[in-house]
């Protein structure tokens, strides 16, 4: 590795992050911070109730109230069809996400948008929206996965009839879906066993926690025109969710991406930016908008909690010769768990022979879920590798040794249908097991745990654009809103090809006027892809460089390289020409042809698959089931990190968040299925405190396809710490428990000291 | 729309005339750690709002006959500062420290701990333990009050109309005296305990318990006194029996609510194990003086 890194000269250095000073002095503009003439403050009308129908609404006394300039319900949006739309390039049922927006016809879940108002203060804002009268007629409500998907449950729409399954069945369901995998013959693999294992295993939702509500200031002319500017993760799929919604043509939408206080897939959708518009549209002036965390927790999506069973079988010198898992996840209120993605990722990380893998995508009077980093993957590699871990022990085997002798490799079949190519499974294992973690003792009460995980990464559109300025500066521009420092990766990646140094290249996120279509920042894939049009943009820029020294020396292009940031005659047979450097050639644009740029715009395909092994040591109080962190290493392969300090972040954040879902993080519902905890006072991120030092180790498995190699990283990481916990706890007290959160009353409940 | 006035009077008597004779809802504002927390969530909106911070009275740290007097603006952050009174009463200092987070240990008191009448405050017991008082100021003048006459339930507390706290007092320590406190919270800070216990202990010098005082937080409406716990350490060694005998006592003496921070058994056993492992530790304390 140290051998390859020896080829470039700014990929895996740490300069700092163009957007630091900005953020750490406070001048950086987040989602709330912008303030325009004549801005309108919108508040929100909720649902008090898990599930309703809406009998009606009436505004009037909200419209008099004095310094109210508009209300808006879902009278003013067009009715959309059930139906999947492509709305950039992802696929959306635009009248389950207008539903969840502003409620049309019922609620659905607790917190629910019926109505919004816009007035000339918050404090008016909010008596308005008090004034606004909905008269409900309260129904039957399900919260439970499980129980949503009994015969007598209360059924939230009476348009779904569970997918997947032949025949159609006969009635609707909260089942919205049905999707298997399956690899061999796995009545044939469990016959081979020597021991089988069979658990039931339940994980609470979580949310995703950012730090930045959701936030937007939206201001709509009287031509039909609006200026958007909001804290998201991809302002072209806000571009495209509120044209598809309101039906405006996407030209006259221009969205500004501001800066985003983590997003960690929560912010891939809308809530407000839609009712911003509608209420801007109606009071002629802009309007902002911003999230309480109450709202936050009690309407936006966090991750499924899922109920599962799995089933793995091995022969006694330690081959795995079958994986069955079924899978329940919950959706939410309306269709679209990560179901998919937890059922092909369940036993990714394995090289097995015989898998079956069952998921059931399940509505319940919850908000709707939404994306959290890898989503469904922490929720089902959890069960496996928990059962894995326990497989391990029970033959007698090093857990370590166990993965590896199953691990899949190159040229492993995966159950979900690739063959994978270069990935580093094997070497995550390898380098876990040399750690010095893995070797410390450890003392009474203590355990240590070990798991792997998995995540395909993604690739998809991006663009980019480099302009060469006229004193040989660089101003670099994609559409990528920037989470995990990639601007600076952005701009590493420009140096490396352009040949100048990383301070001369000055990246910006630009609005959807200024750039082409990006999908959103997810998926791990900004590194990768805009990375991959960042460096397509360069060499682009590059050749219109060479193209203008040819100019310049009258010689053909094909005879000008370019070499260290210098254009250079290919050889001796050219001509005797000094070199000129970016500068040079910039410094006389205008004499040979005019400004200099290069621009590309890509749909980036062949992304690297992830993996990742984690360590973790636990120590439990016997006596009050306290569950302490002590050492916490976090292995992955990273293909290559282009910027290191950032990469290491993605790996601790994620296994801080990975920590958090297994010790603590739940949502609580009462009878009437209304959230009790919609705040961080009771729902229990980890803080500071809680977290020993997360020890990174970056392997780097260069992905063949990538010019650097970069393989996304930001998801991988929450993927491990479930089970890890879990297998910890399991070493430290001798119990294995199937569900999370592993809560102090918990452990000592499941340890039996509670008695 | 609401017409909330702020006053920051320069003395008690000021203060609680200003109290005294707001007709609407008058709080009073030290740290604010609580009363603007529950203020920006629409729990509370007041008419008045007093900050006593610029009250000479309630400010500062006085020793006095080996006592302590800690004014009501006095926050967590200065007591861990102050040499003296952390070598008396540990226990109350790691309680009031306890509060929160760093940050919110620059504002919070330990007066506004006591007056925001949580079962679940973490200074409250170890300060009931120490049998610590209180000076009340009010319109019929001054009066000193055992700090466990204060809250009478969830957010309710004993104070009249136009009344506040000015200071908290602590009695002078004889030798071989210690105290803790301990609570139980899912996380290691920011969070509200589960269950609370604070003891405070004289031993002779043989090492026999003299006198006991055994408090739970947040197993009850308000603290829980223990007396069959501070039975089972007086005359004791502070042996493990005698610990035994402290954690039945205190499990046996909580009465907490299932809700969304524990259960009933969680708590119930809880109780136990934090109440002999505070007394433990302020026989340690006790021992070493």
């Amino acid at each position: 590795m140290n051998e390859q890194a020896k080829q470039f000269k700014f990929v895996g250095t740490r300069p700092i992050r163009p957007d630091g000073v900005d953020k750490v002095t406070g001048r950086a503009m987040y989602g709330a911070d912008l303030t325009l003439p004549g801005m309108l403050e919108g508040k929100v009308v909720r649902s008090p109730h898990a599930h309703a129908r809406i009998k009606s609404i009436d505004t009037s006394k909200a419209e008099a109230l004095n310094g109210v300039k508009s209300v808006v319900t879902a009278a003013d949006m067009p009715e959309a069809e059930s139906k999947p739309v492509a709305a950039g390039e992802a696929m959306i049922n635009f009248r389950d996400l207008a539903e969840n927006v502003i409620a049309r016809h019922k609620v659905f879940y607790e917190g629910q948008t019926v109505a919004a108002v816009a007035a000339t203060s918050n404090e008016i804002a909010e008596r308005a929206a008090a004034l606004i009268e909905v008269e409900y007629e309260v129904l039957p409500h399900v919260i439970d996965v499980l129980d949503a998907m009994k015969d007598d449950a209360p059924v939230l729409h009476d348009h779904i009839f569970t997918g997947g399954v032949t025949p159609k069945p006969e009635k609707p369901s909260n089942v919205a879906n049905r999707v298997e995998f399956a690899l061999g013959d796995i009545d044939a693999g469990f016959a081979a066993a020597d021991i089988v294992i069979e658990r039931k295993f339940t994980t609470e939702p979580v949310h995703q926690a950012y730090i930045e509500p959701h936030a937007v200031v939206a201001d709509m002319g009287p031509d039909g025109k609006a200026d958007v500017w909001c804290s998201s993760q991809g302002h072209f799929m806000v571009r495209s969710f509120c044209a598809g919604l309101l039906k405006i043509e996407m030209s006259k939408i221009k969205v500004s991406a501001a800066e985003i206080g983590g997003g960690f897939g929560g912010k891939t959708t809308v809530y407000l930016e839609p009712l911003a518009i509608m209420l801007s549209r109606k009071a002629g002036r802009p309007v902002r908008m911003v999230m309480s965390r109450e709202e936050i927790f009690r309407a936006s999506g966090p991750t499924s909690g899922a109920a599962m069973t799995i089933k793995i079988g091995a022969t006694k010198d330690g081959r795995i010769t079958a994986g069955d898992a079924t899978l329940c996840l919950q959706a939410g209120a309306f269709p679209g768990s990560p179901v998919g993605p937890a059922a092909m990722t369940a036993f990714a990380p394995y090289d097995l022979e015989n898998v079956r893998v069952v998921g059931f995508d399940v509505v319940s009077n919850r908000p709707k879920v939404v994306a959290y980093r890898a989503p469904g993957a922490p929720i089902s590699e959890y069960a496996v590798e928990s059962v894995v871990d326990e497989l391990a022990s029970e033959l007698g085997l090093d857990p370590i040794e166990f993965r590896a002798k199953n691990g899949a490799k190159e040229g492993t079949q995966a159950a979900y249908g690739v063959k994978f190519g270069t990935i580093g499974m094997q070497e995550t294992l390898e380098a876990a097991k040399a750690t010095e973690h893995y070797k410390i003792p450890l003392g009474p009460n203590q355990g240590r745990g070990v798991a792997t995980g998995f995540w395909f990464n993604i690739g998809g559109e991006s663009c980019a654009g480099i302009r060469i300025n006229e004193d040989g500066s660089v101003s670099l521009t994609e559409g990528s809103p920037d989470i995990g420092g990639s601007r600076a990766s952005m701009a590493i990646m420009a140096a490396e090809v352009l040949g100048i140094d990383v301070a001369k290249i000055k990246p910006s996120v630009v609005d959807t006027d200024a750039t082409g279509y990006h999908f959103v920042t997810g998926g791990s894939r900004v590194t990768f892809a805009t990375g991959m049009a960042v460096v397509d943009a360069s060499k682009a820029a590059i050749d219109e460089l060479r193209a203008r020294a040819a100019k310049i020396w009258d010689v053909d292009v094909d005879g000008v390289v370019w070499e260290d940031g210098h254009a250079k005659p290919a050889s001796t047979n050219v001509g005797d020409f000094e070199p000129m450097s970016l500068a040079e050639i910039a410094a006389i644009a205008n004499k040979t042809g005019g400004p200099i740029s290069g621009h590309a715009d890509i749909n980036a395909k062949g992304a690297g698959p992830g993996f990742g092994t984690h360590i973790c040591d636990v120590e439990v109080d016997p006596d009050t089931g306290f569950v302490t962190v002590l050492r916490y290493t976090a292995v992955q392969d990273v293909g290559r990190a282009i910027h290191p300090s950032y990469v290491e972040g993605q790996l601790q954040g994620g296994a801080a968040q990975g920590i958090g879902w297994a010790l603590n993080e739940a949502y609580m519902y009462d009878e009437d299925g209304k959230l009790e905890n919609a705040g961080f006072l009771d729902y229990r991120v980890p803080v500071a405190s809680d977290l020993p030092m997360i020890d990174t180790i970056l392997v780097e498995i260069p992905n063949p396809t990538h010019p650097f190699g970069v393989r996304g990283v930001g998801e991988v990481p929450i993927i491990p710490p479930l089970a890890a916990v879990n297998n910890a706890v399991a070493a430290a007290t001798g119990v294995r428990f199937t569900a999370l959160p592993l809560s102090p009353p918990a452990i000592l409940a499941g340890t039996g000291a509670g008695d | 729309m609401s017409g909330m006035r702020y006053e920051a009077p320069g003395s008690v008597d000021e203060a609680v005339t200003l109290l005294a004779d707001e007709k609407g809802v008058a709080r009073v504002l030290a740290g604010g750690t609580d009363l603007l927390v529950q203020m920006r969530a629409g729990m509370i909106s007041p008419d008045l709002v007093v900050d006593i911070k610029k009250i000479a009275e309630t400010k500062g740290i006085t020793a006095n006959g080996g006592g302590f007097s800690i004014g009501a603006s006095v926050s967590g952050a200065e007591m861990g500062e102050h040499a003296e009174l952390t070598a008396a009463w540990p226990g109350v200092v790691e309680g009031a420290e306890l509060i929160g987070s760093t940050q919110v240990q620059g504002r919070a008191t330990m007066a506004g701990n006591l007056c925001n009448a949580s079962p679940a405050a973490d200074s409250v017991p170890a300060l009931i333990a120490a049998g610590a008082t209180c000076t009340v100021a009010g319109p019929n003048g001054q009066r000193e009050v055992p700090v466990e006459d204060i809250p009478t339930g969830p957010g309710k507390t004993s104070l009249g109309n136009g009344e506040f706290v000015v200071d908290i007092k602590l009695p002078a320590r004889p030798a071989h005296a210690g105290d803790a406190y301990l609570r139980m919270i899912p996380r290691t800070e920011m969070d509200i305990a589960i269950v609370g216990a604070g003891v405070n202990l004289v031993l002779d010098d043989s090492g026999t318990c003299t006198e006991a005082c055994v408090v739970l937080g947040a197993v009850g409406p308000t603290t829980i006194t223990v007396a069959d716990a501070a039975a089972a350490l007086v005359g004791s060694k502070v042996d493990e029996a005698a610990l035994a005998a402290v954690s039945a006592a205190a499990s046996a003496a909580a009465s907490p609510i299932n809700d969304k921070r524990g259960t009933v058994e969680y708590r119930t056993k809880v109780a136990g194990v934090l109440a002999s492992r505070a007394a433990a530790i302020a026989a340690d304390r006790a021992r070493s003086k």
